[in-house]
């Protein structure tokens, strides 16, 4: 049965450098690296030591907190470097792909017998486990809780992100697997949000709880879609997984095999022929990057959307979450008078002497610049506006800045991830990191109370 | 080499120094900084808060050139009452005139430079000391000094008032954003309360009407609100059109309701300004209006007492005469010192439209309500705000309560939700 949630705040970006729907293979990359940032709150045990040759799906490392959860090589190779920062925390690490691949298997289960006790312990033995994320604290899932319910969203609303439909034709067999095998580990439902216009690749798939989403970015957030469906509350914990895990999910469970092949949307200004292309988790940005070709020096490379990503470099590696890889202009030029001449050619979410109100489908070509100082909060009451949740988001963010854990507790942190205030990070007046604020609230949270 | 490269090289020199702060809010005003995004959003909307202040600025110019002209119109319309001769208003007979624009300009600019002037020395002079960048909260804040006060209050009183409104109306908790009082009515407060005889009475709201006091040639300079306290309703001149106009004495900037009104549609439209705030006050001082005006009908108050001038007046016409079109639309929806929450503004609104209209009623002796309702109202809006939030705290406790799907523990067993601990 179908569900109507229908989101009236919020804003759509639109932005010039979608993919055009065609996909190229990207050129094998020499190095894979997994970057452990990736991973928020996890710390990684070695299990190899450079030097060691890997199969792809071998595990590299495991959580000190939870020793069962490994977290595997993309590709067989070499583990050439352990990236150290400071007090030799480990960064990332670099593994030198060998011309063939081989790959660790793992015995195939039969799906319609399995018990959710042998799904869990082989995603997690496999390396697939990661790809479960929770909610409260937005971490990876802890496998030793069960959720009331598992989210998945098919409809994507954030700037330039890949189109689902169009990225993971041919992945039926993989997605229903992971549907079926998710399904068991938790006593609710999977409930999978897709467009309410238009063909969604979900449509035809069983066992799960659909819901017809319509409305402006952030309909297409998780966060959002919970809010609306099946709010958590304290003591509750649920699921969230993105849509093209599903499909490493799946391979494994059909094959036994971690195939970390993904297609992923080059997208952006800077880049001159944005498209798909077939990679894997960790590849080098540059095999498929300047295959597109790109319009200038001076740009930015983000793993992800351009809401949500992270900043990467041409010789960065594709993220372990991303479909989406973006390359923007660096706005790091002064304008003359920029404060108060009219405005034409960016986004704004009021009308004081800019005009994109006008232009609502116009396509814009925005740079990283912030277009103004950071500030105390002063604006109030323009948050609401794109900010659909039952939650305060203001009080929120000055609740976790105080570190004041009761307030945070009751305003609805639980509920929340830092990718929800993106939106009110974009438009905020003050120029204030909103997302960093929510991440910081929401680790000192799990530290007090976990 | 350009400017833009000399002021690169200049911010990078002064860097970290104690003197960047100034330098950058010098730069900063010629060029927006070069400043990138991190992490987070890598893109950010073009409003930033000097955007926003010069938004409220531009909603002020046209009230700050009526009450430039106002200035010369009333000064010469009440030298010639004094001669016998009863002018009506024209707004291009005798209105927009080059000698009221001369005697006008002559008269207000100097409030405006010194309010801009030792303002922002005073905000400079801050943040060189603490270390922060200059922030642009002035920027309105000085535009509306100068149209709040009377014509002729002395410059050296209105460079003290500054500094104590900036001083201790803002800084002293942390500058622009964390101030609790609206930093233009401190100011405004504190001369009233400092120096009563240039804020009140019938001496201060046309120029030179003080100097000529008691002289052969003197000059009267009663607002519509003063003669209404006084039980002088029936002395009033001025039509319903030259109150609405506001070709009528009175602060600089608070006279012409139309293009308060303007002022308030263009920042609206604008987004800046919160609507909920200004439509809730005005259903708030037209709601009081109509009790007082009931009370007057029903016999309660007869003419002998001294309410009776402002209690009969008609309720509409309270948003018409006085400041309180002015401070609805400018001062109430300070987004720092009002309400935050949406809901907490239809409140706040309305009690400050509700207030006003009750201070001008009985408070014969200063028959203006607003600044005081307001600066009440900034003190109770977080209390407002916190039973707003609380509503959404308990309805998030309710729904944990009512929660059909109970965590499970490792084992799968189903626990009691702990909600009472929310």
């Amino acid at each position: 049965m179908s569900k109507d949630i229908r989101i009236k705040k919020g804003l759509n970006i639109k932005l010039i450098g979608e993919a055009e729907k065609t996909t190229s293979k990207a050129a094998l990359s020499n190095v894979y690296a997994i970057n452990l940032q990736d991973f928020h709150g996890i710390t990684p045990k070695m299990l190899v030591k450079p030097g060691a040759e890997v199969k792809a799906g071998e595990p590299l490392f495991y959580n000190k907190n939870m020793e069962d959860m490994l977290f595997v090589s993309p590709v067989s190779g070499e583990l050439i470097e352990v990236v150290r920062g400071a007090r030799r925390k480990i960064l990332s690490l670099k593994i030198l792909a060998d011309k063939s691949q081989e790959s660790i298997e793992h015995p195939v289960i039969s799906l319609g017998n399995a018990s959710a006790e042998e799904i869990k312990t082989l995603l997690l033995k496999s390396g697939c486990w990661p790809f479960v994320k929770q909610r409260p604290y937005d971490v990876i899932a802890n496998p030793q809780q069960t959720p009331k319910a598992i989210f998945i969203s098919a409809y994507v609303t954030s700037p330039l992100s890949a189109d689902l439909n169009y990225s993971l034709r041919g992945k039926d067999k993989e997605i229903q697997a992971a549907l079926t095998a998710l399904s068991k580990l938790t006593p609710g439902k999977v409930h999978v949000s897709i467009a309410k216009s238009g063909e969604s690749f979900f449509s035809g798939m069983d066992g799960i709880e659909k819901h017809s989403v319509s409305g402006p970015h952030p309909a297409g957030l998780v966060g959002t879609q919970i809010n609306k469906i099946d709010p958590i509350n304290k003591g509750e914990v649920v699921w969230t997984l993105a849509p093209h895990d599903l499909v490493i999910i799946g391979e494994l469970l059909l094959t036994g095999k971690f195939n970390a092949e993904r297609v992923i949307a080059l997208v952006g200004s800077s880049v001159k022929a944005p498209k798909y292309y077939t990679t894997k988790i960790g590849a080098e940005v540059a095999t498929f990057l300047y295959a597109s070709g790109v319009n200038s020096e001076n740009f930015r490379v983000i793993n992800g959307d351009v809401l949500t990503g992270v900043k990467t470099k041409p010789e960065g590696h594709l993220g372990y979450y991303n479909n989406t890889v973006t390359a923007i202009p660096e706005g790091d030029d002064y304008e003359l008078f920029g404060w108060n001449k009219p405005v034409f050619d960016k986004i704004s979410s009021t009308r004081s002497l800019t005009f994109s109100w006008l232009q609502p489908q116009k396509k814009y070509d925005l740079n990283t610049n912030t277009n103004g100082e950071h500030r105390n909060f002063v604006l109030t009451g323009f948050y609401e506006e794109v900010f659909p949740m039952d939650i305060y988001p203001l009080q929120l963010l000055k609740a976790c800045m105080i570190k004041d854990i009761d307030e945070m507790e009751q305003l609805g942190l639980y509920e929340v991830a830092p990718e929800d205030f993106s939106l009110t990070e974009f438009i905020c007046v003050s120029k204030q990191p909103h997302q960093q604020i929510i991440r910081e609230g929401l680790d000192l949270l799990y530290k007090e109370i976990g | 080499m350009s400017l833009k490269n000399n002021l690169h090289k200049l911010k990078e020199k002064y860097k970290g120094k104690k003197m960047a702060p100034a330098f950058n809010a010098l730069h900063t005003f010629l060029y927006s900084p070069n400043e990138t995004t991190h992490s987070g959003s890598h893109i950010r909307a073009v409003d930033d808060l000097k955007r926003t202040m010069n938004t409220v600025i531009m909603a002020l110019v046209p009230v700050l050139f009526f009450g430039i002209f106002n200035a010369g119109y009333q000064h010469y319309a009440a030298v010639d009452a004094a001669n016998g001769v009863i002018r009506e208003a024209s707004l291009f007979g005798n209105f927009i005139t080059w000698e009221n624009f001369i005697m006008g300009a002559w008269t207000v600019l100097p409030l405006v430079i010194i309010s801009y002037g030792v303002g922002l020395a005073v905000e400079f002079i801050f943040a060189v000391i603490k270390g922060h960048e200059v922030e642009e909260g002035y920027l309105v804040t000085g535009m509306l000094v100068p149209l709040i006060v009377p014509i002729d209050t002395p410059l050296w009183m209105l460079a003290v008032a500054v500094v104590f409104g900036v001083v201790i109306g803002k800084e002293v908790f942390g500058g622009t954003g964390m101030n609790i009082l609206n930093p233009a009515l401190t100011i405004r407060a504190f001369l009233f309360f400092a120096y009563p005889t240039w804020m009140s009475g019938d001496k201060v709201w046309v120029h030179q009407a003080v100097e000529r006091a008691g002289g052969p040639d003197a000059i009267s300079g009663e607002t519509v609100l003063g003669f209404l306290a006084q039980g002088k309703g029936a002395e009033i001149s001025y039509s319903v059109s030259d109150m609405f106009f506001g070709f009528i004495p009175g602060s600089v900037g608070e006279t012409s309701t139309l293009l308060i009104l303007l002022g308030g549609l263009f920042l609206i439209f604008s987004k800046i300004a919160s609507w909920r705030i200004m439509v809730s006050a005005v259903a708030g001082s037209l709601i009081m209006g109509i009790m007082f005006n009931a009370t007057v009908a029903a016999g309660w108050i007869t003419e002998t007492s001294s309410f009776y001038g402002l209690m009969s007046f008609e309720y509409w016409k309270h948003l018409i005469v006085g400041g309180l079109a002015f401070g609805i639309v400018y001062m109430a929806t300070d987004p720092v010192t009002g309400s935050q929450t949406n809901r907490g503004k239809w409140i706040y609104g309305f009690f400050i439209g509700f207030i006003s209209v009750l201070i001008r009623v009985f408070n014969p002796a200063y028959p203006e309500g607003v600044f005081l309702a307001i600066l009440l109202m900034n003190v109770f809006a977080p209390t407002i705000d916190h039973y707003v939030v609380k509503g959404n705290i308990n309805r998030r406790l309710k729904r944990a309560k009512n929660a059909t799907v109970l965590p499970t523990d490792s084992e799968g067993k189903a626990k009691e939700l702990k909600a009472e601990t929310i």
